[in-house]
């Protein structure tokens, strides 16, 4: 990155230059451009991906940016109450995910989309969260995805003491490629400020508990700028606690995989945990909610635009002779399903039933709970025409046996 | 997911069990109680602070680790999160974790994790996930500690959806109350009157666990009065029973045993008889359990009253100085003044 391309001030400068936004060290693959660069530590960790392979990649990236932008329409129209995209984050997302094996567990944050799609997660399942219908959407066993975390930061000890169970069963260190589990927890810039983040590493560093922290410094957490959240590269803390750590450049998805595939070896092996700091940009706003031109430049976006993950790749391939035409038209054909399936699915997703919130409320019978919900049920019932409360009840209820909503028009 | 457990060394210490009725403090009932926990189920921990070799400060867990070891019974780093944020993850690995919390007064930098994640994510997860985690807390003052060491935080627990709140008042109640609670699917916040730890009582060892975690007890029969207790004070209700009983005045006596559910059940059926209800606890009045039961009390049993629920129980204070915390407390002489004042309405 250069620093007249982004940058306003002399802090910004000095945090370009040697602070939390320095380019230094970061591990590169393929070059802005999508030109191969060597490097001869993680080299051999990508040796064996084939022309298939890097098109899965590439596949998943545009799928996920497709998700992305119908999701983002789909609020636009009071589909959704919200949605957080991850545009831009698609390289180190699908670069991590496809280095993760089915028994691996992932704690995700609430913006890794990609991911999910990575662990079959059908993305549609995704927005049932965003359109206010489910506080989770998927089932995080059958997946080895737990549900998206909300308050910051405080999946990195769940990640952490899933992978104390995971050593605690000797899923670690047999040699069993079957059998050797890593744990991944993912998480932004702004959650390294957490406490629980920093409990997360003592925890993960005193256990060698085998799971990797994967940072996605997108240097922004909402309106804050990663020099908002520490004077030095986040992945410089991690030593400090006894971890490893490497920077890697978030939008090459070669690079992504390839450190990822190293921090799982090592966990996988026995090694014991690994940070990662993969150094990318927010596109879009932090949510439908957001409006980043409030606090930042149009120049750092098209800056960063230049060095999109997506164009990275295919510039790659496309020098390799490795895009047919066939499979382009394949894969538009492919998001333009995905697209009309998401709107459909979506848009067909029904309010959950009112008693439904009374339900796993708790595992066991709790008097106060069913109390409660028998009293709703009876109250609910009390109306006439029995529809109280579906959403369809209007004005023009009687009232004779029973009784008529006098707030007709909130429902 | 495997059930084995490779990387736990074995037991490095056996040692007889403990058998028959004995007569033992109400630390060392909870104390066989975790033993027993543990020596039950494999996937049982425990985690805590100086835990341990030391057998945690008030030496409840003494001779565990020696005899489970040091991966089941775990000294954590210091940080209350962590410890209960991991044994959250371990959960959704399978393992139950018996978290210890040293003092009431250090729940607070967990509160976030046990409020937003482990109170919610069986419901969040449509069930998917159950978190058996229990939480043990030593609650409550009079033992002439230094500031944040005397508090008693449990209805911050039980305004929570998702967390069952239990709190012991006898030795046996303790030994039966903590395997139940380690059993139990849900989260369970288990607080423990530590100024009751060293009183003896006679605990049955072989005694099946299964009174259940949902329901108030009555420990003390009487016709005039309803005093409701729970945790530390009712020892104190006792004893007011005691000295009422001597001065002709007959006290019922109702140890809600549970805060999360409350049984509103056993206390109303109780003030239908006596019509006079008073309710007794450490923890300030103010939005406190007295607050919940006399509302509940004054919905079900309005028509049955004699006179107005009546509250004892901690100020709208910081938790006092120790020189003068049994003037803050709810002593024998503050519960039969409130008896007195409800027998006089």
């Amino acid at each position: 990155m250069s620093s007249n391309d982004t940058t306003e001030t002399a802090a910004d400068v000095a945090a370009a230059a040697s602070g939390p936004l320095t380019t230094d060290g970061l591990v590169q693959l393929l070059t802005p451009e999508g030109r191969r660069v060597s490097h001869p530590a993680y080299d051999h960790l990508v040796a064996h991906l084939d022309a298939d392979a890097l098109r899965a990649m590439y596949r998943d990236m545009v799928i996920v940016r497709r998700f992305d932008t119908e999701a983002t329409a789909l609020q636009r129209q009071g589909e959704l109450a919200l949605f957080a995209q991850a545009l831009g984050q698609e390289g180190a997302q699908i670069g991590s995910g496809h280095a993760l094996l089915p028994q691996d567990h992932v704690f995700p944050s609430y913006r890794e989309h990609g991911v999910a799609h990575t662990r079959g997660v059908d993305l549609a399942d995704v927005l049932r969260l965003f359109r206010g219908i489910d506080h989770g959407g998927w089932d995080p066993v059958a997946h080895g995805f737990h549900l998206y975390t909300l308050v910051i930061g405080s999946h990195t000890l769940h990640a952490t003491g899933y992978a104390m169970g995971v050593q605690r069963d000797g899923a670690v260190g047999t040699g069993d490629p079957t059998r050797d589990t890593a744990v991944v927890a993912y998480f932004g810039d702004g959650a390294t400020s957490q406490g629980d983040v920093s409990e997360a590493l003592v925890f993960a560093a005193v256990n060698e508990a085998p799971v990797v922290f994967f940072c996605q410094n997108n240097q922004w957490a909402i309106s804050e700028p990663t020099t908002n959240q520490s004077t030095v590269p986040l992945a410089d803390r991690a030593p400090g606690f006894g971890i490893p750590s490497v920077r890697v450049d978030g939008n090459d998805v070669l690079a992504s995989y390839a450190v990822t595939q190293e921090a799982l070896q090592r966990a996988r092996s026995g090694g014991g945990p690994t940070f990662i700091e993969a150094f990318t940009y927010r596109m879009g706003a932090h949510t439908t909610s957001d409006d980043p031109s409030r606090y930042r430049s149009a120049e750092q976006e098209d800056y960063w635009r230049r060095r999109d993950p997506i164009d990275r790749l295919r510039a790659y391939l496309e020098s390799l002779g490795e895009l047919p035409t066939s499979f382009l038209d394949q894969l538009d054909a492919e998001a333009d399903d995905l697209g009309e399936r998401i709107r459909t699915t979506v848009r067909a997703m029904g309010r959950p039933s009112p008693a439904s919130m009374f339900e796993h409320v708790y595992a066991t019978p709790h008097s106060v709970v069913d109390a409660e919900r028998a009293w709703f049920e009876g109250y609910e019932s009390s109306f006439l025409d029995g529809k109280h409360g579906d959403g369809r009840h209007g004005e023009g209820a009687h009232h004779a046996a029973g009784q008529q909503t006098r707030d007709g028009s909130h429902r | 997911m495997s059930t084995t457990t490779a990387a736990a060394p074995a037991a490095v210490e056996s040692r007889p069990e403990p058998t028959g009725v004995q007569r033992l403090t109400f630390a060392k009932a909870i104390t066989l109680g975790l033993r027993r926990a543990l020596a039950d189920d494999p996937r049982v921990l425990l985690m805590g602070e100086d835990i341990g070799k030391l057998g945690g400060v008030f030496r409840v867990t003494d001779g565990l680790q020696a005899e489970f070891g040091a991966q089941r019974v775990v000294d954590t780093p210091l940080a209350e999160s962590g410890i209960v944020g991991t044994a959250i993850g371990l959960a959704m690995r399978g393992y139950r974790s018996v978290c210890e919390i040293q003092f009431d007064g250090f729940i607070f930098p967990a509160y976030d994790q046990i409020t937003t994640q482990l109170a919610k994510m069986h419901y969040r997860s449509h069930g998917r996930l159950t978190l058996p985690v229990v939480i043990r807390v030593p609650y409550g003052g009079g033992i002439g500690a230094v500031e944040h060491h005397s508090e008693s935080p449990e209805v911050l627990f039980a305004h929570t959806a998702g967390l069952r709140v239990v709190t012991p008042s006898s030795p046996a109640q303790a030994y039966a109350m903590i395997q139940e609670a380690v059993r139990s699917p849900d989260p369970v916040l288990f607080f423990e009157p530590k100024g009751r730890y060293w009183e003896k009582g006679e605990v049955d060892l072989d005694a099946p666990a299964a009174n259940g975690l949902d329901g108030a007890r009555v420990v003390r029969p009487g016709t005039d009065i309803t005093v409701v207790a729970y945790g530390p004070t009712v020892q104190t209700a006792l004893k007011a029973a005691d000295t009422a009983a001597s001065e002709g005045t007959s006290i019922e006596v109702v140890d809600l045993r549970t805060l999360s559910p409350l049984d509103t059940a056993t206390v109303a059926e109780s003030v239908r008889k006596t019509g006079r209800c008073v309710v007794v606890h450490e923890a300030p009045v103010l939005y406190g359990t007295g607050a919940e039961v006399a509302a509940r009390v004054s919905e079900e049993c309005f028509f049955h009253l004699e006179a107005p629920v009546l509250r004892v129980g901690g100020f709208h204070t910081p938790y006092p100085v120790a020189k003068i915390e049994h003037d803050y407390l709810p002593s024998l002489d503050r519960v039969l003044d409130a008896v007195d004042r409800s027998l006089a309405f």
